[in-house]
Order: structure tokens, then sequence, then C-alpha cells
């Protein structure tokens, strides 16, 4: 791989690495104020194995680089600003209620299952067996929201009002997950990652006959989604939060 | 400087002794995360993989391995974590199955490669061995981990997961 594709390789893994590790820092603000204690569990593992997904994207990409793959996680992950994230602006949207928080997770596990089935395949081994581990427990992720999914959308008058809601908010969200990444035409040229728009299909084939039968309305995407450069006000605050502790003490061993 | 020769032998011998510090009654050896010890003169490398890539343990498993080499008299001792192949709980022994039980956590069903199969047979409780067992959570108290709880002896349960 020449060093041109290994820097683009490395952006491509950085933004869907961002992409987990706000989804787990979302996830983890469930800690202690989840509706009951085994969501409150669920969410927390969840939250892990997000942040473990990030460091694994993170440290492949370290490699391309050059970088210190020990350090380099913690580089991205606390010592970058909000506007140099690349992550999709859906995850960094605040929880809201629970729904909004359970069909966010389903949207966007669901996206990451044929985005994984795709870099098993991958002509970069590192990415692709990091792939395999990932895909495996992605698994336990959607068995988990995708039954909340039902419960939620056929369970009461108010609860699949709410799903109804997230849905008609997160929809439009979620389109950027399948808007290409920089530089992506060249690495799915060299077999490196997926086609975002294979990943679209085997999306919609997988979430819409869910939504569907939790008697959901699929709405409209909307308008085109956003470029990944563009992140929300929400980013911000979520990223100061994040980086507090960390920034306190920049050598600091833990 | 002390002059000894380690062999690679002796290093698996020693990771016996080093438990998982979430199920302190199984090795790290038995649970399948040490893969492979390479030794040249006194620089000494481990290969281990995780069992989940979000598992909080990682570090600790990695520095008890770490520690407990240098016991032996090396310094120059070095984990590298490794994800091919994915770690399975097919790996895990069967003397290390049972003692699992003792500490009331039922052990992950042996698989064929697709675990999403033995997720739909039922699961034994580890304190009375009714397999009249209800699950409560697919995420328990560690990633590896989910919650039951025995219809029969009304006792919660954990079990590891399989994968």
């Amino acid at each position: 791989m020449n060093t041109k594709l290994k820097a683009k390789l490395a952006k491509y893994l950085i933004a869907i690495g961002d992409d987990e590790l706000v989804l787990a820092h979302r996830d983890s603000e469930w800690c202690g104020h989840a509706p009951i204690l085994e969501e409150d569990i669920a969410f927390a593992n969840i939250s892990l194995d997000e942040i473990g997904h990030a460091r694994l994207w993170y440290e492949i990409a370290a490699e391309l680089l050059g970088e210190d793959k020990a350090t380099y996680p913690d580089q991205l992950a606390f010592f970058r600003s909000a506007s140099q994230f690349h992550s999709i602006q859906m995850n960094s949207l605040p929880n809201g209620d629970w729904a909004f928080t359970m069909l966010r997770q389903f949207l966007f596990d669901s996206a990451e299952v044929p985005r994984l089935e795709g870099l098993v395949e991958s002509s970069h081994k590192p990415l692709a067996e990091a792939a395999v581990k990932i895909r495996n427990e992605e698994i336990y992720h959607l068995r988990h929201t995708s039954a909340w999914v039902k419960r939620l959308g056929l369970g009461t008058e108010e609860s699949n009002r709410r799903m109804q809601v997230a849905l008609d908010e997160l929809w439009s969200y979620a389109q950027q997950l399948f808007l290409p990444i920089d530089g992506e035409v060249d690495l799915v040229a060299a077999g490196l990652v997926p086609d975002s728009a294979e990943i679209k299909s085997a999306w919609l084939e997988s979430v819409v006959p869910s939504l569907e039968q939790a008697d959901l309305i699929i709405p409209d995407e909307g308008p085109p989604p956003r470029d990944r450069s563009v992140q929300t006000q929400h980013l911000a605050h979520l990223i100061t939060e994040m980086q507090s502790v960390a920034r306190l003490e920049p050598q600091g061993r833990w | 400087m002390r002059v000894i020769a380690i062999t690679a032998e002796d290093i698996w011998t020693a990771l016996e002794d080093v438990m998982d510090p979430e199920i302190p009654v199984v090795s790290l050896v038995e649970l399948g995360v040490v893969r492979d010890v390479q030794v040249d003169g006194y620089k000494v490398t481990v290969h281990m993989t995780p069992t989940f890539s979000g598992c909080p343990a990682l570090e600790v498993m990695g520095g008890d391995v770490v520690e407990r080499i240098r016991q032996l008299g090396t310094e120059d001792v070095t984990v590298e974590w490794i994800y091919d192949p994915p770690w399975s709980s097919n790996w895990i022994k069967p003397a290390a199955r049972d003692r699992m039980k003792t500490i009331g956590l039922a052990p992950p069903a042996i698989h064929n490669g697709d675990f999403q199969i033995v997720l739909l047979e039922p699961v034994e409780c580890p304190h009375c061995t009714s397999m009249n067992t209800s699950l409560k959570n697919s995420f328990g108290t560690t990633p590896c981990r989910m919650i039951y709880v025995c219809v029969d002896c009304r006792e919660p349960f954990e079990q590891f997961k399989p994968l």
C-alpha cells in the first residue's frame, strides 16, 4: 500500500472510530440513570464494547500512519478539538428519552453489521482480523436493541408514539452513515473497504422490515446528509466533558 | 547480572498461576487468552488475545503476565495483543469450566463456530443444576457475561457468554 492510500485508510478508520467513541460516550451517560438496573448494566457494557472498537480502529490507523499504537488512540480521543472529529452527527445528539437512545443504537448497530461484513474481506490483514472480532461482539448488541425496538414499538400507545417521534428525527440523520467517507472511492477500488452504497442497501433490507414489524412508519430521508466535517453544537459539549479529566494532567498515568 | 536460562516451557508453567482478574478460579492460560510465548535469550514476547475487545481488564491481564514472568529473572517482557484467530469461548479448558460453576458462573456452551445457535439452548443453573432457567439480561457485570435466573432455586446467576 502506498503512503497516500495508507493515509486515506487511516482517515476512514479514524472516522468510523469517532462514530464508536462518540456513541460510547452518550451510552455511558445512562450509567446510573437507565430506567431499570438491567439496562443500566447493558448500556454500560455496550459503551465499553464501542470504546474497545474505537481503540481497535485507532490502533490500526496508528500503524498505517507510523504512529505509536500504544499512545495514539488516547491522543485522538482526548487531545483533538470537536472540529477535528469526523463522527456522524447522529451519535452526538443528546440521549433524549429511552426510545430515542434505543432506536439510535439499533440504527447504528444495524449499519455496523454490513460494514463489518465488508471489512472482514479487506485486503489489509489487520483490518480484516479486527473486523471479525468486532462483528462477533456486535451480534450481542443487535440482539438486544432489536428486541427493544420491537418491545417499544408494539408496547403501549405511548411507547409507540415516542418511537415514531424518535424515528422521524433520527431517520435523516442516519443517512449520513452512508455518505462516502473522504477517499473512499480509492479504498473501495483497492479492496480495502466496502462501498457505502452497498452498506446502505443491506441496512435498508434489515432495518425496514424490523421497524415495520414494530408498527413504525418509515419517514422520508429528508435533505441530503452533511459532510462529516460539519459537526453539531452538541459534540463540542460532549468532547469537553469527555476530555476534561485527561486534559487536567496530559502526562498523567492512570 | 543474573545468569539464567528461561525456556518457553518455564513461562507457560509460571503463567498457570496468573488468574483472570474477574474469574479468580480460572487462569489466563486455561481461558485461552495466552496464545504464544517466544523466548529469545532474555527477551520474552507473549502473544495474548482479548476475550472481548472492550474488556476493561485487558491492561490488568497484560500487567499480571509481565509481572509473573519478571519473577523468573528477566526484565525484558513484552505483551502483544493479537486478534487472529479471534478468541473463542470453546478454548476454555474443561477443568476451568467446572471450576467456574463453583463460583456461581455458568460456563459457555460449546458451539460449532456459530455461537448464535447455542444462545437458544437452555443454560444449566450452576447452583442447583436445574435446566429451568431464564435469561434476564444479555449483558452482565462484565462484557463477557449474561444474567440468568433459575426458576427452580430462584437464584440469579451469570453465564460466560458464548463467543
